[in-house]
């Protein structure tokens, strides 16, 4: 991965629809092609990063789950 | 002590914070006609004194009080 | 031979309701979704729209590309239900037969109710209102706007507030504020229904020097005069009157004997079974329950429908109750909003608006299609380990 991760965001115990919100408002101080990564717990923001990446046009680079903790990979378009 | 047969609409408005009991009396009153008594069950504190407040600032009549466990019973009657 | 569920309505509600039982039960159930337009409307875009914020175009998308493809969709309207018998009545006349039904046919608006209302009034509360609006706001150039509400109950609590502190914005913006005069007329003793959150929002008020009258019923309008009059015998003057029209239940819900003095079906408030029919559930707006009309009431209502007559189709005892839960934003101008949580067991704590919160409410505006009628049901994450 030739990106940086810019942001690192612990969004672990917020509930829908506080993740993407804080996601959505840290992504404006990125540059493009940089990278964001969020935590998270709330199962409600799967769908949430998926339709926020696709109105946007950021790109979800991974998405993954461990132990109850949702983890996304954007980057900045 | 009003009866049941008396009531012609009850509300149970405990638990339920929006758009909360006194509004739901007042779209009850509203809605109604004169000579119904309106029975609202309200577990929020300021009912106690917003409820009584309306009615008389709107002219009708509140007919019972009555504390229970953790929440109060009143009874209004739509006068006009 | 598959169980028979009928929706009356396209809305959030019966949208996301028919989704569910679709999802869950497959070939097991055959939904059909009656609605009069076939267009789902997003209505917290009213909004938006008549301050000039927003396009209507995007507030409406045909029902049948939010809808699971197996779901039927009859655009129709309803003109009657026989519960004894299963059936309802549709105005072409032909009869839909069900097993279980579910009414989500929401609220109606009945302006004609308050005398002077239509002629002397604007109101944000349907499409064509919220766009005439915002040509007389474009035409507004200074003097006395009054909010009020003429109608209890009503949808959407937080809306009056909202648009007077977004109203509040957009006449700075447009360098009117010093000569216009910004009033809420409010039918409680506070700025809004829940105190806590009426706590918050007051001192802003103050802070923006938007006034504030309690206790004020709209009961009728002057419009010659600008004279708007309180059913607790005030009365207030305006140059421009914005009002929250009077609501009812659906007529098909009046004239089938199922709706109370104001047309709200009696529902239970855990199982959402309407009173005396155990097969017909009542979810949103066109219920009598005292809580909100909100879209987000019937969000959290649907999975509790779905979930009991799944239940009922399998023949097994139905567990889910509904325990009150809602949650609206409330914007209050200036780029910050706060959130109204709750439920049946705990009351809301609003935060202190802060921007997040209007970041949020700006994301589930945008979000909402992708998001809320379909089901917001987690997709499997692309790897998971355990």
């Amino acid at each position: 991965m030739s990106a940086t991760i810019a942001k690192s965001l612990d969004l672990k115990g917020l509930s829908c629809p506080m993740p993407i919100a804080k996601t959505a408002q840290a992504i404006r101080d990125l540059k493009p092609g940089e990278l964001i990564e969020s935590f998270a717990t709330d199962p409600g923001s799967v769908p949430d990063f998926a339709a926020w990446c696709k109105s946007t046009g950021h790109v979800m680079v991974e998405q993954t789950q461990e132990s109850g903790v949702y983890h996304f990979l954007i980057q900045k378009r | 002590m009003t009866t049941t047969a008396d009531i012609t609409r009850s509300i149970d408005a405990r638990g339920m914070p929006c758009p909360g009991p006194l509004m739901s009396l007042i779209g009850a009153i509203r809605e109604g006609t004169v000579g119904d008594m309106i029975e609202v069950l309200s577990s929020d504190e300021g009912s106690r004194t917003d409820i009584p407040a309306w009615v008389s600032k709107a002219g009708h009549e509140l007919v019972e009080v009555a504390e229970d466990e953790g929440f109060a019973h009143f009874v209004i009657k739509k006068v006009r | 031979m598959p169980a028979r569920v009928v929706v009356l309505g396209g809305g959030v509600g019966g949208t996301l309701a028919a989704n569910l039982l679709d999802k869950e039960l497959g070939g097991d159930v055959s939904v059909t979704v009656v609605d009069p337009t076939g267009m789902h409307v997003y209505q917290p875009g009213f909004l938006y729209v008549a301050l000039g914020e927003a396009n209507g175009r995007w507030l409406s998308r045909d029902e049948r590309t939010l809808l699971r493809p197996n779901i039927d969709l009859a655009v129709e309207r309803a003109i009657r239900i026989h519960p004894e018998a299963g059936t309802v009545q549709l105005e072409r006349g032909g009869n839909l037969e069900w097993d279980y039904l579910v009414l989500a046919t929401g609220a109606r608006l009945v302006p004609e109710q308050i005398p002077g209302l239509v002629e002397g009034s604007q109101e944000f509360y349907s499409l064509e209102g919220a766009e005439r609006l915002r040509e007389e706001l474009r035409r507004f150039d200074g003097g006395r706007i009054k909010v009020g509400i003429a109608g209890i109950p009503y949808k959407c609590p937080p809306a009056p507030v909202e648009f007077v502190f977004m109203l509040e914005d957009h006449l700075r913006k447009r360098g009117i504020r010093e000569r216009s005069e910004l009033t809420l007329l409010s039918p409680l003793n506070r700025a809004f229904t829940i105190e806590s959150a009426s706590k918050v929002i007051q001192p802003i008020m103050v802070e923006r020097g938007i006034g504030l009258e309690t206790f004020f019923n709209v009961e009728s309008v002057d419009p010659s005069a600008g004279i708007v009059e309180s059913l607790e015998g005030d009365k207030a003057e305006f140059d421009l009157l914005v009002l929250v029209p009077p609501h009812r239940g659906q007529k098909v819900i009046e004239d089938s004997g199922l709706g109370d003095a104001g047309g709200w079906v009696p529902t239970d408030r855990f199982t959402l079974q309407a009173a005396e029919h155990e097969r017909v559930f009542a979810m949103g707006d066109c219920t009598n329950l005292p809580i909100s009309k909100s879209g987000s009431t019937a969000h959290f209502e649907a999975p509790v429908i779905a979930s009991r007559i799944a239940s009922l189709i399998r023949g097994t005892v139905p567990k889910t109750n509904y325990g009150g839960r809602v949650m609206c934003f409330l914007e209050t101008g200036n780029g910050q909003a706060t959130a109204l949580r709750f439920d049946y067991e705990h009351p809301p704590t609003p935060p202190q608006p802060n921007r997040a919160w209007h970041t949020a409410k700006w994301l589930f505006n945008r979000l909402y299609w992708e998001t809320v009628p379909k089901g917001r049901i987690p997709e499997r994450a692309t790897k998971e380990r355990s």
